[in-house]
């Protein structure tokens, strides 16, 4: 399941519908090992197409770089598609490397569209899951110390 | 010539978990050869026809290798080199 703030979903809308008809990308970090999303970090979209998107390589390297920095990790991927469904095309499959992402779709092809949906990408394969919008993670950790060290089980 | 190679979350398998790792060479390529030595696999990820992989980012120190000659830019003795996989996707 993903669970988000409510700020961070409309910051995510926002980006969307500004870059329509192009696609918009961009990443929300969290703390390691698994979040919750915190920080939102609109990408540009080097391509500026209605059909592609691709991070920036200049600036794709500068945000993971502060994400190691602050030991972070992409929590959330998002895109947007601007003519179909909110649902990984497969070429969204082909290039998902973040196996511990939830890649978020949204899609403005409808303006009144709120469809705003996630998806684990894994070896190629495509598992929607929930999302949970909330207003605060009130009962979740905020910090990456709040967090027990769950890298070393994982290695 | 010893570079640090950071590894992205997708190539660890090949490195035991590693994040880092060092390596030897004077072009990308060589280390790209070195890298295949230690850790078999990677080299497949990362090279496709004799070119770098398309939606593979090399970056030598803060420069994508893509705009200094990508395999045979040069990489010189305590450099880092950074693997990132390309976030990117589209519509069909």
């Amino acid at each position: 399941m993903l669970q988000i703030r409510r700020d961070l979903v409309d910051a995510i809308w926002a980006h969307a519908r500004r870059d329509h008809p192009d696609e918009a990308c961009g990443v929300v970090a969290g703390p390691e090992p698994a979040g919750p999303p915190e920080r939102h970090i609109p990408m540009d979209n080097a391509e500026r197409s209605p059909t592609f998107y691709r991070f920036d390589s200049m600036e794709q390297l500068k945000v993971w770089r502060e994400m190691d920095a602050n030991d972070e990790v992409p929590a959330v991927i998002y895109h947007s598609h601007t003519a179909t469904e909110a649902y990984p095309s497969r070429t969204d499959v082909s290039f998902a490397s973040e196996p511990d992402a939830h890649y978020v779709l949204v899609s403005t092809r409808v303006p009144e569209n709120t469809e705003f949906r996630s998806f684990r990408i894994v070896d190629g394969e495509i598992t929607e899951e929930p999302v949970e919008i909330v207003e605060s993670y009130m009962f979740t950790h905020t910090g990456a110390d709040d967090v027990p060290d769950r890298a070393a089980e994982r290695d | 010539m010893a570079v640090t190679v950071s590894i992205p979350t997708i190539l660890r398998t090949h490195t035991g978990g590693e994040k880092s790792v060092q390596a030897a060479g004077s072009t990308v390529l060589e280390v790209i050869e070195d890298l295949e030595a230690k850790h078999g696999g990677l080299k497949e990820r990362l090279v496709k026809d004799e070119k770098l992989h398309r939606f593979v980012n090399v970056y030598v120190n803060d420069e994508d290798v893509r705009f200094a000659g990508g395999l045979e830019a040069s990489v010189a003795d305590g450099d880092n080199l950074t693997i990132l996989p390309a976030v990117a996707g589209g519509m069909r």
